[in-house]
């Protein structure tokens, strides 16, 4: 006369709470990833407050200034370069001298204290980066910083993720360009027949053995 | 373990124990979220520091120094003089590709105020007030090349120094641009061929 140890509806409670726990599993990782690749995490699409509302649509698009004269070392080293004060001065020395906005830069240009710029574009310090590689290689400023000469207050156009990085090493082919159009915002890579990008690949020996999504290519 | 009466109609079976507690292992997750390999105490370019007194980590040189292999007192490519006189010949080789090196270095640090063919409208001075001279007069045509290489390293009046933003090479390949500008505004229409003024669309 054992009792019995599960009530009848035992089996259904069973089912239905082995689904709910699968559901909730699911919903919670998909919720996450979802949260990681929103614009709310990553911050894409959001201006970034300056010291000086600086304006790229201002002296890029308008004023056609281009981008070497204030990121002069993009060519030749690592990292783009943030242009010093006295960039900005070799023209607001002159014009717009009593713009309100430019204060801070005119101050420290008398103080030698530099403006404190925010960082837009920041990629965790375990990675390592370098402009003159992508440049040289015919990869435009367009590829990762997106239309930057239409936007007033600079905002990201990329979260940087690892996988968006390997996504063009594995197939530069889809973004490459010729060497001068790098600093044209305007030009579309599509715009170029494949064939033909497939042979600037070649042409600028852009390695397409798998090197360049080796771990040590970019955490070294 | 409590023995489990028979009798409780809403007792907890062992999944629905393993669910209540389900969100246990999420709190590992969470934890697992170490920053501290994002920011490392280290110095990148353009990095704020706490240390200098002016919140740069990059350093300015020292006053009266110079980086090693950035400059030579004697060296006209260096200094644009050759024994104190301004240099009468370019320093390097005079190729097609120094021209077009010195074209783009030209169109991106010039052209915005001395316009793209160097007869000062560029689109700054077209804007605001800025006043920006010609370089099609006769002084500026007959003048030693080292003029060129020292406007930019040392700038001129209201003009700034460009010097660390263009390295000297790139400086000596826009003083043989900016020839070449001068040539190409101040030619006699004569000596030309006949296919190269139905280029300029003449006759
Ligand atoms: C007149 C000077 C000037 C020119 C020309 C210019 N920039 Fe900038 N750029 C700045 C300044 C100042 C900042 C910092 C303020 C900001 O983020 O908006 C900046 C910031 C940036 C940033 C974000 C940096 C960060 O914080 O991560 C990118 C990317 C950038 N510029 C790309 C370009 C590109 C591409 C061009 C050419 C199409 C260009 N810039 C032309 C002055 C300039
Ligand atoms: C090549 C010349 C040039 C350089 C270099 C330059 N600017 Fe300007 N900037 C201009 C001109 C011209 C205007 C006015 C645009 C117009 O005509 O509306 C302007 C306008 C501005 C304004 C708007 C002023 C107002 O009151 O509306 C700000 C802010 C500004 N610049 C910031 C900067 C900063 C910061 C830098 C340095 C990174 C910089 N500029 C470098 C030419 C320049
Ligand atoms: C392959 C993608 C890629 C291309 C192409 C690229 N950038 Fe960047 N850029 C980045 C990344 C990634 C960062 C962030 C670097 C970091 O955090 O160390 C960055 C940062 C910057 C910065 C901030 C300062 C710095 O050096 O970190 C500026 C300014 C900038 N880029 C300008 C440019 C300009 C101008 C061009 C075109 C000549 C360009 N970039 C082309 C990916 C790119
Ligand atoms: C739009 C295409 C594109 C994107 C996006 C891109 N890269 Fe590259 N990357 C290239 C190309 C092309 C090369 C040139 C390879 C060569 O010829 O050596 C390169 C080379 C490099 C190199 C140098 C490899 C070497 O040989 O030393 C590093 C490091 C690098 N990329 C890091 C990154 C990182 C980090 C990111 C993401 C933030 C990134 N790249 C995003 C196209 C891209
Ligand atoms: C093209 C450049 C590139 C290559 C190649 C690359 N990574 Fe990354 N990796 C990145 C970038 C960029 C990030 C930062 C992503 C972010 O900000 O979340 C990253 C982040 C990571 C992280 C995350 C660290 C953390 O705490 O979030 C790990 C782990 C990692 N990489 C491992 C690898 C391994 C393993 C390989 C080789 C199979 C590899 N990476 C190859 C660019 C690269
Ligand atoms: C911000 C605007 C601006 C830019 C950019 C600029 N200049 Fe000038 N430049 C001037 C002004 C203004 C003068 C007149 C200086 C004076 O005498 O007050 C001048 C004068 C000169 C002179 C002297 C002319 C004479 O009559 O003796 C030369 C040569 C010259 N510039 C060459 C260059 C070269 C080469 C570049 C590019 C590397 C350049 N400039 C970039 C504004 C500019």
């Amino acid at each position: 006369m054992s009792a019995q140890i599960f009530s009848r509806n035992a089996n259904a409670i069973l089912l239905v709470s082995i689904a709910a726990i699968v559901l909730l599993i699911v919903g919670i990782i998909s919720a996450l990833i979802g949260l990681y690749l929103s614009p709310w995490y990553t911050g894409v699409g959001d201006a970034i407050e300056q010291p000086v509302p600086f304006s790229h649509k201002h002296h890029v698009d308008q004023l056609m200034i281009d981008c070497r004269y204030c990121h002069s070392t993009v060519e030749r080293v690592a990292h783009a370069g943030i242009p010093s004060t006295d960039t900005c001065m070799s023209c607001h020395s002159q014009i717009w001298t009593n713009s309100p906005l430019l204060q801070p830069v005119r101050d420290s240009y008398q103080t030698g204290e530099p403006v404190l710029w925010n960082r837009v574009y920041d990629l965790p310090d375990f990675v390592y980066f370098n402009h003159s590689v992508h440049v040289a290689k015919g990869i435009g400023c367009a590829s990762c910083h997106g239309r930057i000469d239409q936007q007033h207050l600079t905002a990201k156009a990329q979260p940087l993720y690892m996988g968006w990085c390997l996504g063009c090493h594995r197939a530069p082919e889809e973004h490459i360009r010729p060497r001068d159009e790098v600093f044209n915002m305007a030009y579309e890579p599509q715009m170029m027949p494949i064939a033909d990008r497939l042979a600037l690949v070649q042409e600028y020996q852009i390695p397409v053995d798998g090197r360049l999504t080796h771990c040590y290519t970019c955490h070294r | 373990m409590q023995p489990v009466a028979p009798s409780l109609r809403r007792k907890p079976t062992v999944m629905s124990l393993l669910a209540r507690f389900a969100w246990l292992p999420l709190c590992f997750v969470l934890v697992g979220c170490h920053i501290d390999m994002y920011d490392q105490p280290k110095y990148r370019p353009n990095r704020p520091s706490d240390f200098f007194e002016d919140g740069r980590s990059m350093r300015p040189p020292v006053e009266n120094t110079v980086a090693m292999g950035s400059f030579e007192a004697d060296s006209a490519l260096f200094t644009g003089r050759l024994n104190g006189e301004l240099a009468v010949d370019l320093p390097m080789e005079l190729t097609a590709d120094l021209l077009e090196r010195g074209q783009t270095r030209y169109e991106a640090f010039c052209a915005p105020c001395h316009g793209l063919a160097g007869d000062g409208n560029g689109v700054i001075a077209y804007r605001g007030p800025l006043q920006v001279p010609t370089l099609h007069n006769d002084r500026l045509r007959t003048v030693a090349i080292g003029y060129y290489f020292d406007v930019i390293t040392n700038g001129i009046n209201r003009m700034y120094s460009y010097a660390h933003r263009i390295p000297p090479e790139d400086r000596w390949a826009v003083a043989a641009y900016v020839r070449a500008l001068q040539l190409s505004q101040n030619v006699d229409a004569d000596t030309l061929t006949a296919e190269e003024r139905a280029l300029l669309g003449g006759p």
